[in-house]
């Protein structure tokens, strides 16, 4: 009889330990936390199994089980996890870095972050020929989170300044370049890979941003953004944008940028404020992108009840049609017309706008009034201002069941 | 400790030409037959008398066994002996007759090492001569502390014509005397580890673990106590007798590494039909007589042993009569078939526990047809009867028995699944292969020492239980507890008719488990068993004994198949 591990057969041993880890697993599922440390007690001698196969993977089995036992039962404190984790530290190489960033974790979520600290300075300096390279990527992330620690005691040490004056003031402040200059290595080191690194790229710019260095930033966060190694990841264009606009860059620059985001998220909320750059311009192309801007807005649920939204749509229908551009209506218009007037306009859509949230009934009245109206859009525009003026309950509803019609 | 110093000089003495080195007191090698003294000397090692297990220096090359510790030379016989001893006192503390340790097991243990040559027998020795006391006359191997005292025979080997009794002060002869200079470099803490398991020399039965077991088991059987051979492997998964980690009873200075391992490590619980096959194997090696005979006033017999197994699955008394009759019927009470007859070579090997479930379940197929419908139905009938005449003699109600034994088997099969998970292989002895891994599988142990301190405060009270004295019986029904049902005063009624002066059974149908019985030697197995060919009734019954006996149900069916066999040998051929 054969098992999967290399035709030997199981002893009764790792059988009676798989049982015990079933046991183990069933009682973590229904949250029986003593019953589960009981089986773990005698789960652990898998870490003496004769199997060397299983011996290896032994250790990663039992912090997890641990772990999630140490984090629930009621007898656990935190004195426990940190002992769980200095047990497993010790235990085995191949796991050591991993343990220590979990560890981190968990302190960090409980709120103690002088103790994470120590613990990532610790594992920072951890060197073990191979496994270095071997455990390279969890190196790299203690770094980084050791860098994030460190823009955490800068921004203390910040704050501190501030308030003090004098002598003291000055050797705070020393400590808080200290602190920005680790912090600047492991955050800058981080943010080269590719990834997504948000928390680590928002430190780094506000650090960066005090010390007035916006060159960095600028390359940062345009790397951030536009790297193609990186993936796709639209709050690296916010990031970049709102960077853009506390320097008071040009709007051609900031609506360039806004640009590539509605490619990414044509639902982003930051696509009002896109859209009102394009209407201050004076240029036709952007009113004409605007149009598309704000329908392609009201294409998604989110936005359905937003009045705003529905209240520049009717603003540039309006004018388009004034200026008498109704064939960009009709186009934005020819691809929505199936789905719209279900998805918007309906009649309880419209009984329950007017209950709920008047204005916006309101809106979307005039939205619905041009775009559903018998005849060409010429005369809806003047419709439009005469719905402006009559917003009577019983005509809204009957006007509605007549367009649907 | 001179025959470790001597054992490497392998050269005939001039005088005698006999191999055979002592050591002076100045520390030279003299002929010890005819106590010539020649120029050779001790060489001085300085490795010896360090007790800093870490300078043991791995550097000196493999001249010669290397000793991880400073600790005796000892022989794996030496070790199981320990074992074996223990096991016989826990049998003692069970309740076996003293008898069985200080004279049956010892006795069977002396013979076995005649027999493999590895003690009692004329080759010379490389043994040193502190193991002779010849004084001493006792019979109990264990009274002394140190290495085995090998005494003189009791009758029981007298009898044995090999034995020459000037040679009765044994003398261990190295197993090839080369073979400790061939396995120098298999590292091991007994002398003769390596080669132990390598060596399979024709007709020589080694020891294992396992063996143990049977060695208990002729012991016992030779007494005829009222053991069955499950029993005795549900007491040792049960922890009463040594088995696992055995080798922690060893003496302080027995160094148990490398390929000690694998003799004396135990991963795997014992299996029955290992154990009971062993046990031929060794009384047919022993060249034993023919056992005490098992008469129908033993234990073992299967008129007595149904009785026990009766009481335990919660069946009538009543059925005990028509148990008798099969036995009767197939010649399985006879004392020739029963008792163990190591000449005889055709005898059928009987496994006693075994026989006596598969005689009951017959019993019940004949009676109650386990169709799946037949037993159903009458149950249905009693149950109605039984509710009308609660006075009285209830009916046997198949389907109440059911849900009782479910319900309670049930229960008990998920505590011994969840012990089962529970129970703990290492000890405090760590088992390790070499020096080098030596600390690794220390430090490990100890790790795994402190987080189970760390766990097993976080557990629930239930740690601590106490490990209950182990009982024969596994089920109670009877006792204290009324309302579980008990059916031990049910009468077989419905299912039995008069015919002429005897009772028959009104069911006149049967099925048989197999009709062809499968080639031993093709097969490996006389019948196969595959659950989804037999009803559920069938299946139900035959995991019960399954569960009381701790056997593979296919065990117990291949049994059913074997009586059937026999029970209708006659119809059978017609066909």
């Amino acid at each position: 009889i054969f098992s999967a591990t290399r035709g030997r057969k199981a002893t009764e041993f790792q059988e009676t330990k798989k049982t015990c880890l079933n046991y183990i697993q069933d009682a973590l599922l229904q949250h029986q936390w003593q019953r589960a440390a009981e089986f773990m007690t005698n789960y652990l001698e898998t870490l003496e199994n004769t199997s060397a196969e299983k011996r290896m993977a032994a250790p990663e089995v039992i912090w997890r089980i641990g772990t999630e036992i140490l984090c629930h039962h009621s007898k656990s404190s935190i004195e426990e996890f940190n002992y769980f984790a200095e047990r497993m530290k010790n235990l085995g190489v191949k796991t050591y870095l991993k343990v220590c960033l979990e560890h981190v974790f968990h302190l960090l979520c409980n709120g103690l972050i002088d103790d994470a600290y120590q613990n990532l300075s610790l594992a920072e300096g951890w060197r073990y020929g191979e496994q270095t390279t071997a455990q390279d990527k969890e190196l790299k992330l203690i770094q980084a989170y050791k860098g994030l620690l460190d823009y955490y005691n800068w921004a203390k040490k910040r704050k501190a300044v501030l308030e003090l004056d004098g002598n003291f003031a000055n050797s705070v402040e020393q400590e808080m370049h200290s602190f920005f200059r680790q912090a600047a290595v492991n955050l800058k080191e981080i943010i080269k890979i590719p990834g997504v690194w948000d928390p680590f790229v928002k430190c780094y710019v506000d650090l960066l941003e005090f010390y007035e260095d916006y060159e960095e930033v600028r390359q940062v966060l345009s790397e951030y953004a536009y790297n193609s190694k990186f993936p796709p990841n639209p709050n690296a264009h916010v990031y970049y944008y709102q960077f853009l606009k506390r320097q008071g860059e040009s709007k051609k620059t900031l609506m360039s940028v806004l640009k590539i985001l509605h490619e990414i998220v044509p639902s982003h909320e930051l696509m009002l404020e896109y859209n009102a750059m394009l209407q201050k311009s004076k240029k036709r192309k952007n009113h004409r992108l605007g149009l598309e801007i704000i329908f392609t807005l009201l294409d998604f649920a989110g936005w359905k009840e937003y009045v705003k939204a529905w209240s520049c749509l009717a603003k540039q229908i309006k004018q388009i049609l004034e200026n008498k551009h109704l064939d960009w209506v009709t186009e934005e218009w020819n691809s929505r017309k199936d789905w719209w007037p279900a998805f918007h306009f309906s009649h309880y859509l419209a009984k329950r706008n007017w209950q709920e949230n008047e204005s916006l009934a309101c809106e979307k009245a005039l939205v619905a009034g041009i775009l559903l109206g018998k005849g060409n859009f010429k005369s809806s525009s003047l419709l439009c201002d005469t719905l402006v003026l009559v917003p009577l309950k019983l005509s809204f509803q009957k006007y509605y069941e007549e367009a649907a019609s | 400790m001179e025959e470790e110093d001597t054992r490497d000089y392998s050269e005939p003495c001039v005088q005698c030409s006999v191999v055979n080195w002592g050591l002076t007191d100045e520390g030279r090698f003299y002929c010890k037959t005819c106590h010539n003294v020649i120029e050779r000397t001790k060489e001085v090692l300085t490795s010896d008398v360090v007790p800093n297990t870490k300078i043991q220096s791995i550097s000196r090359g493999f001249r010669k066994r290397k000793k991880i510790d400073k600790g005796w030379e000892w022989y794996v016989c030496e070790g199981f002996q320990y074992i074996l001893k223990k096991q016989a006192e826990a049998l003692q503390t069970l309740g076996v007759c003293p008898q069985m340790k200080d004279e049956i097991l010892c006795n069977f243990w002396r013979c076995y090492l005649q027999k493999s040559k590895q003690a009692y027998c004329t080759t010379p020795v490389s043994y040193t001569s502190k193991a002779l006391s010849i004084s001493d006359v006792s019979t109990d191997v264990d009274s002394e502390p140190e290495r085995i005292s090998i005494h003189g025979l009791s009758s029981f080997s007298e009898s044995d014509g090999d034995l020459q009794t000037e040679n009765s002060f044994g003398y261990v002869s190295s197993i090839g005397k080369a073979s400790a200079r061939e396995t120098a470099s298999v590292c091991s803490g007994s002398v003769d580890g390596g080669s132990y398991l390598l060596k399979r020399k024709k007709g020589n039965l080694r020891m294992s673990m396992p063996m143990t077991l049977s060695f208990c088991y002729i012991a016992l059987l030779w007494l005829r106590e009222p053991v069955t051979l499950s029993d005795l492997l549900r007491f040792v998964i049960d922890g009463h007798i040594p088995y696992l980690n055995a080798f922690q009873y060893f003496p302080e200075e027995m160094k148990l590494y490398g390929v000690d391992l694998k003799i004396f490590r135990v991963e795997s619980w014992p299996v029955y039909e290992d154990v009971h096959n062993k046990m031929f194997e060794l009384a047919t090696f022993l060249d034993l007589p023919r056992f005490p005979a098992i008469t129908d006033s033993c234990f073992l017999h299967p008129n007595i042993l149904c009785i026990k197994y009766l009481m335990e699955a919660n069946l009538p008394d009543e059925l005990h009569n028509w148990t008798c009759r099969v036995v009767k019927k197939i010649n399985v009470g006879e004392t020739d078939f029963l008792t163990l007859d190591p000449m005889n070579k055709s005898a059928r090997k009987v496994k006693y526990d075994v026989l006596a479930a598969a005689i009951i379940i017959v019993v019940l197929k004949l009676l109650f047809l386990l169709d799946d419908q037949y037993e159903w139905l009458h149950a249905n009938f009693a149950g109605k009867r039984n509710q009308k005449n609660k006075e009285g003699c209830l009916w046997f109600d198949f389907k109440k028995w059911y849900k009782t034994i479910k319900k309670s088997v049930d229960v008990e099969q998920k505590k011994l699944d969840e012990e089962r998970a529970r129970c703990l292989w290492k000890c405090e002895k760590p088992l390790f292969y070499s020096a080098k891994e030596k600390s690794v599988v220390f430090k490990k142990r100890q790790m795994v020492v402190n987080l189970q301190r760390q766990f097993g405060a976080l557990s629930g009270s239930m740690q601590v239980a106490e490990k209950q004295s182990p009982s024969s019986f596994q089920l109670n029904w009877a006792e204290e507890n009324t309302d579980v049902n008990c059916f031990h005063g049910h009468i077989l009624e419905g299912v039995l008719q008069e015919k002429g002066n005897s009772l028959t059974a009104m069911n006149t149908k049967y099925w048989l488990c197999t009709v062809k019985l499968c080639n031993e030697k093709i097969c490996g197995q006389l019948t196969h068993y595959k659950e989804s060919d037999f009803p559920q009734s069938y299946q139900f019954v035959l995991n019960l004994f399954s569960f009381l006996l701790r056997v593979p149900a296919s065990l117990i069916h291949e049994e059913v198949c074997l009586i059937e066999h026999k029970l209708f040998k006659t119809k059978l051929h017609r066909k």
